[in-house]
């Protein structure tokens, strides 16, 4: 339950500090760090226009898409602190829940016909598919290297004793970084803030959707963006006592947050078929992990 | 010799220009330009003479600093062999020639639409069935974006045939933005008038229109504009050359999404063109080119603030210049994207900037002088790559360029002179007026009949051409990089429409 409540927590500010920090690096003051906020709350206080062409799908997809960001935020736990679900094999759970919601929001853009969101969701399946393997290596080293397989107790039993270990974090949390560019579209896969469709993956998906549903659907980003940090912080917490994990857990969070926005700031987001590769290679980052669990566990002669 | 050999900005009896019966008028053209080392076509229209269509050929030689002026007088009714044929740079005058007076070509590649002009010949040829380039297949796809733009730019509508992601073909359908400028021309009888509307011709190339119209006024009238004049016009096309390409570089990076070079430029093209509302009390330059007077002559004071707001300019530009192009990331997104090559831009007949990227050296500044031009002995910045990084880096290097000539010419303040009484047009005459604006080279022709009234007046902006350029520079690119070419190509819309 506490998991749950910090990553509510940290969603209010996360894409508020990524656009301060932007602000800041370009020489302008910007918006205060809950104006995203702000406008969900407008959003979601409006009613949504629904095309003649679409079909129940339409209407249905962005309810659905955040019904399983939460669920997938339930599994997540903080340290020791399991999460409101928690059973073995649950990493395997988070990740196609997470599925179930991208394949609708996916089938309702196809749903609205334009020829524009077709072209985003066919990216946005591509690159899902190709950060899947990128996520069960990670995920499946840690299972091998700590000998259980639900988030918590994973978790619970990482210590970073020998020294290649911390090694092994620090290639996980960029792992788990990359992952959370591709799944949340922010540079240098995706440019959140341009205006032109053809170059879009994600926000050309959602171009149809008005009011109450975009409102969700932008609030689900800040979710995840909370999401794939508090995974991140887990990597470190280990078992740190209460009154320290959560200090940690907005440390990590806010640190993250402003890392996104320097990296925003100040390169460019890669050419579309660059995307595709990128995202492999961070499979093989994944089996460095795998690897250097095998020395840990001694199993390389 | 059977055309007339004219400078820049010169005036001639209309009589002068050789009358030719169509084949050879087709043949001595295709022959010029085939035959001549740096000639291109600058402008080639027809209008209508007593009740047949007279036409115009004007061909720049760019080594011989003169425009070959022709003109055949031919039938409405009578089907012709078209000179597209020979060479495909007349391909879009010749649509444009069908369009206005339904002339039948017997061998053009493609007679379709330009830009639907509402004296056209044919009325049932209307922007709702404009006959699109169609495929017939299973496995391609078409994505039409526009006419309305996501952002805040102008309407045209571009059709991509796409193979996944990759564009095949690109068509691209203007004609939204038709204000019946020519027309307006003839119909507006003030000066002012006609001045206000050269203005508009594009927003974005207020100065480079204005000073094309205005020379071409001042030689109709034979009117000898002073030193002071030639200096603020100079100035105004520079200036306005330095604004743009500076905007231009901010909207690059924007498309590519590298947010520090787009605030930066963003933030340095203000106080240019802030400038000019100091200067002129409008900060695109309208209002500052008159005919035959000097509203706002440049002042010590003027002169000494342009010279600190450079130095300021400078070293931001210069800093952050070097940053964007070296930096991995903006790089791997300009290089080798939206190639033209050098055989293709002479075959679209690219002008200006656009041509200079793919290394043909087409500068009305260093070709055909006008105003302050000769003095400062222009070199064209060329390159040789054609691709989104050309684009990108020659606008830098003629901004620096730029920054010299102006810095040169305000060095020396020529007093104010009061000017002369302007005259009338001279009757009968035919002008042209070419002028090397941010963009390209812009090309204005006025004819005037008995009374030294205007009888036509055309105009060619750069983007006539350079959007056949732009479509050929896309193809087998990702349709995701038609933002960063389009961008660094920054062709105009209200500029082709007219």
């Amino acid at each position: 339950m506490i998991s749950f409540i910090l990553i509510v927590l940290a969603s209010l500010f996360f894409t508020g500090i990524i656009n301060r920090t932007k602000s800041i690096t370009s020489g302008r003051k910007g918006p205060g760090i809950f104006q995203p906020m702000k406008d969900i709350v407008r959003l979601l206080k409006k009613g949504s226009v629904y095309s003649k062409t679409t079909s129940i799908i339409f209407q249905i997809a962005p309810s659905i898409y955040f019904a399983s960001i939460i669920m997938a935020i339930m599994v997540i736990p903080l340290g020791e602190y399991k999460g409101i679900i928690s059973f073995e094999g649950d990493f395997v759970f988070f990740a196609y829940i997470l599925g179930v919601g991208k394949f609708f929001m996916i089938i309702s853009a196809l749903d609205t016909g334009s020829s524009f969101e077709g072209m985003g969701a066919s990216r946005e399946a591509l690159f899902s598919m190709f950060a899947e393997p990128a996520f069960f290596i990670l995920m499946g080293s840690f299972a091998l290297l700590t000998g259980h397989t639900s988030f918590q107790e994973i978790f619970a039993s990482m210590h970073f004793g020998p020294y290649i270990s911390y090694i092994l974090g620090v290639l996980a949390t960029f792992v788990l970084a990359m992952i959370t560019m591709i799944e949340n579209s922010r540079i240098p896969i995706d440019d959140p803030k341009t205006h032109l469709e053809l170059t879009m993956v994600h926000e050309v998906m959602i171009l149809d959707n008005s009011g109450f549903d975009l409102g969700m659907i932008l609030y689900a980003t800040n979710l995840k963006f909370a999401m794939y940090g508090a995974l991140i912080a887990n990597l470190f917490m280990g078992s740190f006592p209460l009154y320290l994990t959560i200090p940690f857990f907005f440390g990590i969070q806010i640190l993250f947050a402003i890392a996104v926005g320097l990296l925003e700031s100040f390169t460019a987001r890669f050419r579309m078929n660059h995307n595709a590769q990128y995202i492999l290679a961070l499979s093989s980052v994944s089996l460095l992990i795998f690897l250097g669990v095998l020395v840990i566990l001694g199993q390389l002669n | 010799m059977n055309y007339t050999g004219i400078r820049n900005n010169e005036t001639i009896p209309i009589s002068t220009i050789p009358e030719l019966d169509y084949s050879s008028f087709l043949e001595l053209n295709v022959f010029t330009l085939l035959n001549t080392a740096g000639s291109h076509c600058v402008s080639y229209f027809g209008f209508p003479w007593f009740d047949k269509i007279k036409l115009i050929c004007c061909i720049a030689k760019d080594e011989q600093n003169s425009i070959c002026i022709s003109s055949s007088v031919i039938d409405m009714k009578q089907p012709l062999p078209s000179f597209s044929n020979y060479k495909l740079v007349f391909e879009k005058f010749e649509r444009e020639i069908h369009e206005n007076f339904g002339i039948n070509y017997t061998d053009h590649p493609w007679l379709k639409p330009v830009r639907f002009p509402f004296n056209r010949f044919d009325k049932s040829s209307n922007i709702a069935n404009y006959p699109f380039f169609k495929i017939e297949s299973e496995e391609l796809h078409e994505v039409g974006v526009g006419p309305i733009h996501a952002g805040i730019i102008e309407p045209g509508h571009f059709r991509f045939i796409c193979n996944g992601e990759q564009i095949l073909h690109l068509e691209i359908q203007l004609g939204y933005q038709h204000r019946g400028v020519e027309q307006l021309f003839l119909d507006k009888k003030k000066l002012l008038q006609r001045v206000v509307l050269a203005e508009n011709i594009a927003g974005d190339s207020a100065a480079g229109h204005t000073v094309a119209f205005v020379n071409l006024w001042e030689s109709l009238c034979k009117f000898q504009p002073g030193r002071d004049l030639q200096l603020s016009r100079t100035i105004a096309l520079e200036l306005e050359r330095i604004a743009v390409h500076t905007g231009d570089l901010s909207g690059m990076c924007t498309d590519v999404a590298y947010q520090l070079g787009s605030a930066v430029y963003g933030r340095l093209r203000t106080p240019v063109i802030n400038y000019f509302q100091k200067w002129c009390g409008n900060r695109l330059a309208k209002g500052l080119v008159r005919v035959g007077k000097n509203n706002y002559p440049i002042t010590q004071t003027l002169a000494d603030e342009l010279l600190v707001l450079f130095e300021e300019y400078e070293k931001d530009f210069e800093e952050i210049s070097e940053e964007l192009f070296s930096l991995p990331s903006t790089l791997a997104r300009f290089e080798k994207t939206g190639v033209v090559t050098t055989e293709q831009a002479a075959l679209v007949g690219t002008v200006g900037m656009s041509a200079r990227m793919s290394e043909l050296k087409r500068d009305i500044r260093f070709s055909h002088p006008h105003d302050l031009y000769p003095e400062l002995r222009h070199e064209p910045v060329l390159r040789n790559q054609g691709d989104v990084y050309s684009r990108g880096r020659i606008r830098k290097k003629e901004i620096d360029q730029s920054m010299g000539y102006i810095r040169e010419l305000i060095q020396n303040l020529p007093s104010v002179e009061a000017a002369d009484q302007l005259g009338n047009p001279i009757p009968n005459s035919f002008a042209i007026s070419l002028v090397e604006g941010w963009r390209g080279e812009i090309c204005h022709c006025a004819i005037t009949g008995d009374n030294g009234d205007l009888i036509h007046y055309k105009i060619k902006d750069p983007s006539f051409h350079n959007w056949l350029a732009m479509a050929l520079a896309v193809r087998n690119n990702e349709i995701s990089d038609f933002p960063i070419c389009n961008k660094s190509f920054d062709l105009s819309y209200c500029g082709h429409d007219l």
